[in-house]
């Protein structure tokens, strides 16, 4: 016994090294499995309180910027209000939409896009019914999906994420794929498994699928800049994105309202 | 440890932890090379002081970190391991006159310096890039992250140490 108690104090330095090693490998491993970090992520109050102080000073550098796309969205909305003679206030965001789908504004306060597997923190949780598994958006394309919500905050896993995997498809002719990201570049994600039949030509428009309950189908990804053919059989496709990544500031949250009955019946086919 | 040096020992590491996720982990020089300079904590921590102190504190200073980025315990497992190699660097970089609590990182010469920190930063970047990328396919990335971002580092600290040279330690 007391040889036990002598080998514990004189191996004590290694023995909590490999205690507290091992405690952040779980950790580790735990953030790389596919739902992820509920331990440990920025929408604890105390590193979310700290983002959304720094980033209400920081946003004023941004101003210019953000009121551009502001513009922009306003002169989209305003031209497609010209064109079908409906009060503005009546339509949802996008034509495209049914009327299933509901629209809330949150704001980003911390972004990260150096990294393999990159998170989005906004300012918007549960209490304002964000739930994970819920889309993201901007005014000019698809951001990501909710995958952890605190009282005040959520957590977005982004489009620039290995685990990242989002139903999309080309405009023009249907035929659809999964969105991945290689991790090379801020601005390029990759659309693989598009059949080899698909004509598909650089600078062809890229849309969501509507293959899931998550994202309604049409909302903007971006533009085919470069196609390569793997393994014979389907093509690997780099989408340069119409959203800036790297300078997100508002953000649109979708809530799907069938999303309840389209999962159970998914289910209750899995089970026959 | 003296009562002064308790209370300074807090600061570096309230400030050099709020340094790094509001500022550092922001720069993104090149599209992904970002400086982790809140090393200086560990490479500062006073010689003579306990180990097992110092241990603890490199686990609380990195998982810290990673609950602001989002990286589950890469920087907690980091910082560990170099909080536990410490002495052994310490050994290796300054030689004998270490071992007789004679060492001030402001006393010893340029080259010992460099690569002290040369030594701790790579060992520390190797480790976290390693974890937070975690697959073996990406070992180029890895290795590229851990150069670009190593070498960043240690310019930074070295600058830091600098400017803050006049009397601590």
């Amino acid at each position: 016994m007391q040889q036990i108690i002598y080998f514990f104090i004189k191996n004590k330095n290694f023995l909590l090294f490999a205690l507290l090693f091992l405690i952040s490998f779980i950790l580790t491993l735990e953030s790389h499995s596919y739902h992820n970090s509920k331990l440990i992520s920025s929408t604890n109050f105390f590193s979310a309180k700290v983002y959304s102080v720094t980033s209400n000073i920081t946003e004023y550098f941004d101003l210019k910027e953000q009121n551009k796309i502001l513009l922009e969205q306003n002169s989209s909305l305003l031209k497609y209000q010209a064109n079908t003679n409906t009060p503005i206030s009546q339509i949802p965001l996008d034509s495209l939409l049914s009327k299933n789908f509901e629209f809330t504004g949150a704001r980003v306060i911390n972004n990260v896009y150096n990294k393999t597997n990159n998170h989005i923190t906004i300012d918007k949780g549960q209490n304002d019914t964000i739930e994970p598994d819920m889309g993201v958006i901007t005014s000019k394309g698809i951001v990501g999906i909710i995958n952890k919500t605190s009282g005040k905050y959520a957590r977005i896993q982004s489009l620039l994420n290995t685990k990242s995997q989002i139903n999309a498809q080309l405009k023009k002719s249907k035929h659809f794929g999964f969105l991945t990201w290689n991790t090379q570049n801020p601005h390029i994600v990759q659309l693989t498994e598009i059949p080899k039949l698909a004509p598909i030509a650089i600078g062809d428009t890229i849309i969501t699928g509507g293959n899931s309950a998550i994202f309604p189908k049409g909302i903007l990804v971006g533009r085919v800049a470069n196609y390569t053919l793997e393994n014979n059989d389907s093509y690997t496709v780099d989408v340069r994105l119409f959203n800036d990544m790297t300078n997100l500031s508002h953000v649109f949250i979708i809530k799907n309202k069938n999303k309840q009955e389209i999962i159970q019946l998914q289910f209750s086919d899995d089970a026959e | 440890m003296q009562n002064n040096q308790i209370i300074l020992n807090i600061i570096r590491f309230v400030v050099l932890m709020l340094l790094q996720v509001i500022v550092l982990n922001h720069i993104n020089f090149l599209g992904y090379v970002n400086p982790y300079a809140y090393l200086i904590f560990i490479l500062l921590f006073p010689f003579d002081a306990s180990k097992t102190l110092l241990i603890f504190l490199s686990f609380l200073l990195g998982l810290s970190i990673d609950l602001f980025s989002d990286s589950g315990g890469v920087h907690a497992a980091a910082c560990v391991l170099v909080g536990f190699l410490r002495p052994g660097i310490l050994k290796f970089s300054f030689g004998v006159s270490y071992e007789y609590n004679a060492v001030k990182l402001n006393k010893v010469t340029f080259k010992e310096r460099v690569l002290y920190i040369t030594l701790m930063v790579f060992i520390h970047h190797f480790v976290l890039f390693g974890l937070e990328i975690f697959s073996l396919s990406h070992i180029v990335l890895i290795l590229k992250s851990t150069l670009f971002s190593g070498i960043f580092s240690v310019l930074l600290i070295l600058c830091i140490l600098l400017l803050f040279n006049t009397k601590e330690n």
